[in-house]
């Protein structure tokens, strides 16, 4: 914390600051020492690189925007529509409660992948040189865009979340924070994995086929749309290995929890994952979440820390 | 120009540099070499830089020039040889470097999205500034480069000429020691060419920087205490403008007389001197022009009514030793450090 001490000092030893005025020759400028480099540098890297991500999503108010019309259309239109189809097999659960966890990951993984999307941006645009030659850490510059990522991510849950009265499930403080705190951990590994590829691609249209290529696979297979009570045993195995299945299930059980549905329903509805025949626990789901997106988070730090 | 190692002239002192930067150079590079694969970019390159220099390296496209500014900005490996920055080892003390020196890419670095304040507070983050210092120092880099009343907009609104400034005030935010400029003045329009310059003659002056820079606009290039010119990948001359000049040859004297005829079989008498007529004047080259002038006045009979003296240009100073006019050099927009960092980030 000594280093913070070292504040400017003008360098030809005069004692009065720079005039105020506006550029005259002889005004002298203050010279800044700047201190070595410490774990306290690093934070405040990370925490710019993570705030400039806050400060450009607040600006673009069409992304917000945008980002939710596909998660809406699914939710209200594809839902509504085929909540008209499934009545029988629902059980009385409203076919848009069933779907709504699916959608709401969908809204957060898409924005996770635009944040990360910034990153060919940034390239494309000059500005990740400006980042790639500060003297800090590349990890730093990786978690706070990660971060960034993330929390934009999660505020777009969020958005989804406020509308979870729409399609009648309760307004409980619980069932919100463990909502959005799901929210928060797939927008966290949705980023981590957005930004391992954003290293190696260097336009934005593959980088945006990509995107198509992996997000849409990752929400049908999850379950989002249907039951994995009963699944043929290709789709079952599939849905098993999708990550997305892994955040689905918690949320739509901490839903269910909140609902009054019929043991029938349940059973239906919302069987919980299997593997082999035995129940995975809640926690390793959240865990298998949450150790995917710090496996593809080193990749991404030893990525960034390979270029030159 | 035999040994280019040693060429270390000192630029004009301007009154007592500090004590410790006066002994280190502010750049020395030994033997320097950068190879991609079969291809050597840089062919083993010595130079040392003064503190408070104004550096410039001139050459075509393609010479390594921007090579060589990438390996001392780090952010290029050099193959082979060594080079310090700032008193620091660009391979091996990479962080001391780069809080050393301030980088102005000939491509915008900026963040359109951010306002010009923006920009640099996030620049003073990433540098680790000391944060009671930042707010001070912003505002002088900001009015030094005539950008303070515009700090709150967003940088996608300005001009070409206004984000080129923008990057210098951000490039001197942190003080860095070392200032690099990969082709400051490409692009802007020629009053901000004029007013970069004049910024950049203003730091000299403040902040004792040193100021490293590729160029290939020759009438810039005279600016600088030093020239480095570059030739496939070698510095074929490294000397003061005015001592590359002189290596060239003669100056051009021009006079008009009332009598050319009279006067070119005089100066073939006089002064053994092969006149011609050009541009409707009495034309010839001498070595030491303006030592000959006053002969000329005094000695010549016919009545002078004008006299014009030039010396030879950088133009001629590059043609002579890289075979190439300067035109040929500027074919190429994109500088070659673009492409360097494409290199690097696609791996």
């Amino acid at each position: 914390m000594a280093a913070e001490t070292v504040t400017a000092t003008p360098r030809s030893g005069q004692a009065s600051p720079a005039s105020g005025g506006p550029s005259t020759p002889g005004h002298h400028v203050a010279r800044v020492r700047v201190p070595a480099r410490s774990l306290r540098s690093e934070l405040r890297a990370i925490r710019v690189v993570w705030k400039r991500e806050l400060i450009r999503f607040s600006r673009d108010r069409l992304r917000i925007l945008t980002s939710l019309i596909q998660p809406f259309l699914f939710l209200f239109v594809l839902g509504t529509g085929i909540g008209t189809l499934a009545k029988t097999g629902t059980h009385g659960v409203n076919f848009k409660t069933f779907i709504y966890p699916g959608v709401l990951c969908m809204a957060v993984m898409f924005t996770a992948m635009f944040s990360a999307a910034s990153i060919v941006w940034d390239r494309e645009f000059g500005f990740l040189r400006e980042m790639m030659v500060a003297p800090v850490r590349r990890s730093s510059i990786v978690l706070g865009k990660v971060a960034g990522g993330a929390t934009v991510a999660a505020f777009q849950g969020l958005i989804v979340i406020a509308i979870a009265g729409l399609v009648d499930i309760p307004y409980n403080l619980g069932l919100i924070l463990e909502l959005f705190g799901l929210s928060l951990l797939v927008a966290f590994a949705i980023t981590a994995f957005g930004v391992m590829f954003a290293a190696r691609i260097n336009q934005m249209q593959s980088f945006m086929a990509l995107m198509q290529m992996v997000v849409m696979p990752m929400f049908f297979l999850s379950g989002a749309m249907f039951s994995v009570a009963a699944l043929p045993q290709w789709l079952a195995v599939l849905n098993r290995l999708d990550p997305l299945t892994y955040a689905v299930e918690p949320m739509r059980r901490a839903i269910f929890s909140h609902l009054d549905v019929s043991a029938a329903a349940r059973k239906a509805l919302d069987p919980g994952i299997t593997w082999f025949g035995w129940r995975v626990p809640t926690a390793l789901e959240v865990a298998v979440i949450a150790i995917l997106g710090l496996v593809m988070l080193s990749v991404a730090i030893w990525e960034f820390s390979q270029a030159e | 120009m035999s040994d280019l190692s040693n060429v270390t002239t000192a630029p004009h002192s301007n009154g007592g540099a500090p004590p410790g930067d006066a002994v280190a150079p502010a750049v020395a590079v030994d033997g320097l070499v950068k190879r991609y694969g079969e291809l050597e970019a840089v062919k083993g390159i010595d130079f040392t830089v003064a503190p408070g220099e104004t550096f410039g390296f001139l050459g075509p496209n393609g010479a390594g020039k921007s090579t060589t500014i990438s390996m001392l900005c780090t952010l290029v490996k050099p193959s082979g040889g060594s080079a310090r920055v700032a008193g620091h080892d660009v391979e091996h003390e990479r962080d001391e470097v780069r809080r050393n020196i301030g980088l102005v890419f000939q491509d915008t670095t900026l963040d359109g999205y951010l306002t010009a304040e923006q920009n640099l507070r996030l620049h003073a983050e990433l540098y680790g500034m000391p944060r009671g210092a930042v707010s001070e120092r912003l505002k002088q880099v900001m009015e030094m480069v005539g950008l303070w009343e515009r700090r709150a907009s967003l940088v996608m609104t300005f001009s070409g000429g206004m984000k080129r400034r923008l990057e210098i005030g951000r490039g001197l935010l942190h003080s860095p020691r070392v200032l690099f400029l990969d082709e400051p003045t490409v692009g802007p329009d020629p009053q901000t060419r004029s007013s970069i310059w004049s910024y950049i003659s203003e730091l000299k002056r403040d902040e004792d920087i040193t100021i490293f820079m590729t160029t290939h606009y020759m009438d810039e290039a005279e600016y600088c205490d030093r020239i480095a010119i570059m030739d496939s990948g070698k510095i074929v001359a490294l000397d003061t403008p005015e001592a590359l000049k002189a290596s060239v040859g003669k100056d051009r004297v021009q006079i008009q007389t009332e009598d050319d005829e009279a006067a070119i079989a005089a100066l073939r008498e006089k002064f053994e001197i092969e006149a011609t007529i050009a541009e409707g004047a009495v034309t010839f080259g001498v070595s030491a022009g303006e030592q000959f002038v006053p002969r000329l006045f005094a000695e010549l009979e016919q009545p002078i009514r004008s006299v014009n003296l030039s010396r030879p240009s950088l133009d001629d100073v590059f043609m002579s030793y890289t075979g190439k006019t300067i035109r040929d050099a500027e074919e190429s927009g994109q500088s070659d450090m673009r492409r360097n960092m494409a290199r690097m980030m696609s791996r």
